[in-house]
């Protein structure tokens, strides 16, 4: 089998066999999807700390193990 | 097996920042919250006596490094708890180490529990503060600016397997699992090579292939040697390399994998076939792979990519294991080791519900979309701290899975039972039990030892130096149904036989 045969035919086995459904992950994304995004990422505008710059400027640890 | 976890600590609006008082108040207030009391009238301290972590796994004693966690004055905060671990301040952090456990899945409960206990800790802390002040802690590896805090995995081992075989055999498996346990980091750190985003949070920080150190100049494979059991029948492997995971499949597949393959290298069926030409180097450079695919150099001169070499791991465990081996949960594990196998191989992007360093690169570029921000913009580096946030409202990671984004394979009361119970199939069962019955009789303990105070103003101390037993099936009946002096008695009565 060529590699792009073998890839075709791994990834028709792994969608079928496996409980845990992969993510849409070639770029083909449905809309379902892309609503789910966008209301995500309207959270993390919600919830991001503010001022970010200084934020993570000022987060300075000890070093650990 | 269990795991130990350094959080980041940070207060909001503080005058100053002092991540040790910050750690301590922490750390005490769970103590407070559990006790309802003042923290000292039930506190049972930690029998150090037992601790030897200079002990080399290559059979001499070393010259300390400094600095020594056990010299810190904040290693008299130390909590031990209902559930068979540890909770204590290491340094400027706090830690949870988590109880024994005797397979991957309990593994997982007991490292999320912590998790748990660490928010409801923050929690009460933060009363304390003024209204202003919010303590933040984080579920992470690092501050992007150089230091680096780690999350520890130990692996009970016979102690006939040659310290020697443990390094050809573990070096090249955990130097390519990163591309399954790896938490994902905005930027690099350290002097390393530049990169806009990398698969760990941890590669930048290690400098050697093998060594004791811990906190400086640290090596991929520690050779700490401090069983905490009896140390002519084991060893603890002390794993050092891994990231903090907040995906329960992360975190899964680290502990399940790992623990196979050493399984595997106790049977001596590894070999040096796989081993690296320069792991330190190939570490960073997988790390910065995002493809996983990319060949690296063999010491044979051969050349392997990430996935080739965990899949050869992959298939020695299913040649090797015996069926008896073969549990139900290491069935699970083969499984989904292959299923992420196969979907790296075919588009890593399939696993942006499964694995941390994909799930956060997919919110990462969801963002800078949107707002069209460059790698080096602050907020993309805000989102990575903040998917290690431990609140539920501010915790990226956790809003995702409570709004049904990422894989879960654990129900949140199972969590919330695993804070207050033990496992019950290790001596974290007895450890546990004994302190939700007998606290007040409890002196101190470790992890193979507790002490009790018994009447005349005495002490008895009881060893724990075989991890398999106290279990429940074992003095399940006895704990239950006696007093601390009757079980003191009974069980010196058993050891004098």
């Amino acid at each position: 089998m060529s590699t792009e045969k073998q890839q075709e035919h791994l990834k028709r086995h792994v969608d079928e066999t496996e409980d845990m459904q992969p993510d849409v992950g070639n770029g083909e994304m449905d809309e379902a999807f892309v609503e789910d995004l966008d209301s995500l990422l309207d959270e993390i505008d919600e919830i991001l700390e503010e001022d970010s710059q200084e934020f993570v400027e000022n987060y300075i640890q000890r070093g650990g193990q | 097996m269990g795991t130990e976890t350094e959080y980041g600590i940070s207060v909001k609006n503080a005058r100053e920042q002092d991540s040790v008082a910050a750690s301590t108040l922490v750390v005490n207030a769970y103590k407070s919250s559990r006790d309802n009391t003042p923290s000292t009238s039930t506190a049972v301290t930690w029998d150090y006596d037992q601790e030897s972590p200079l002990m080399d796994a290559r059979g001499f004693l070393a010259e300390a490094e400094t600095p020594i966690s056990e010299t810190d004055t904040s290693s008299a905060v130390n909590d031990i708890l209902i559930n068979g671990g540890r909770y204590y301040v290491d340094h400027a952090h706090p830690e949870y180490c988590t109880p024994e456990c005797a397979n991957a899945r309990d593994l997982l409960l007991y490292e999320k529990a912590g998790e748990l206990i660490l928010e409801v800790s923050r929690g009460a802390a933060e009363r304390l503060l003024l209204d202003n002040q919010e303590i933040i802690i984080y579920k992470n590896n690092t501050d992007y600016k150089g230091h680096s805090y780690g999350a520890h995995e130990n692996f009970l081992m016979s102690r006939k397997v040659p310290f020697d075989a443990i390094v050809d055999g573990l070096m090249p498996f955990l130097v390519t699992r990163i591309i399954i346990t790896g938490s994902g980091k905005v930027g690099t750190e350290n002097g390393s090579q530049e990169a806009d985003y990398q698969i760990s949070q941890r590669a930048d920080f290690f400098e050697k292939e093998v060594g004791l150190s811990t906190m400086v100049n640290r090596p991929l494979i520690n050779t700490r040697d401090e069983p905490h059991a009896d140390d002519k029948l084991y060893r603890r492997l002390h794993v050092i390399v891994g990231d903090s995971n907040m995906s329960e499949l992360s975190i899964y597949l680290k502990i399940g994998i790992t623990s196979i393959a050493l399984q595997l290298i106790e049977k001596g069926v590894v070999g040096k076939q796989f081993n690296l030409k320069d792991p330190v180097a190939a570490i960073k450079s997988i790390s910065r792979d995002l493809s996983c695919k990319e060949p690296l150099e063999l010491a044979d001169g051969k050349q392997s990519s990430p996935i080739e070499v965990q899949r050869a791991y992959l298939k020695l465990a299913q040649q090797h294991l015996t069926p008896d081996e073969r549990t139900p949960i290491v069935e699970d594990v083969l499984g989904k080791w292959k299923y992420v196998l196969d979907n790296l191989e075919i588009d890593p992007r399939r696993l942006s519900r499964h694995l941390d360093w994909i799930i956060k690169k997919k919110l990462l570029d969801a963002y800078r979309q949107r707002h069209g921000y460059q790698w080096d913009d602050a907020h993309l580096q805000m989102i990575d701290l903040q998917y290690h946030d431990i609140r539920p409202d501010k915790g990226l990671y956790i809003r995702l899975l409570k709004n049904g984004h990422v894989k879960r394979l654990l129900s949140h009361e199972e969590i919330v039972h695993a804070m207050h119970y033990p496992p019950v199939d290790t001596r974290a069962y007895f450890r546990g039990t004994c302190l939700r019955r007998f606290r007040k009789h409890i002196y101190s303990a470790s992890w193979n030892s507790m002490i009790f105070t018994n009447e005349s103003g005495g002490f008895d101390k009881i060893m724990m130096d075989r991890p398999h037993f106290g279990t429940q099936k074992i003095v399940g009946d006895l704990l239950n149904n006696c007093t601390a002096a009757e079980l003191v008695k009974k069980i010196r009565g058993d050891a004098s036989k």
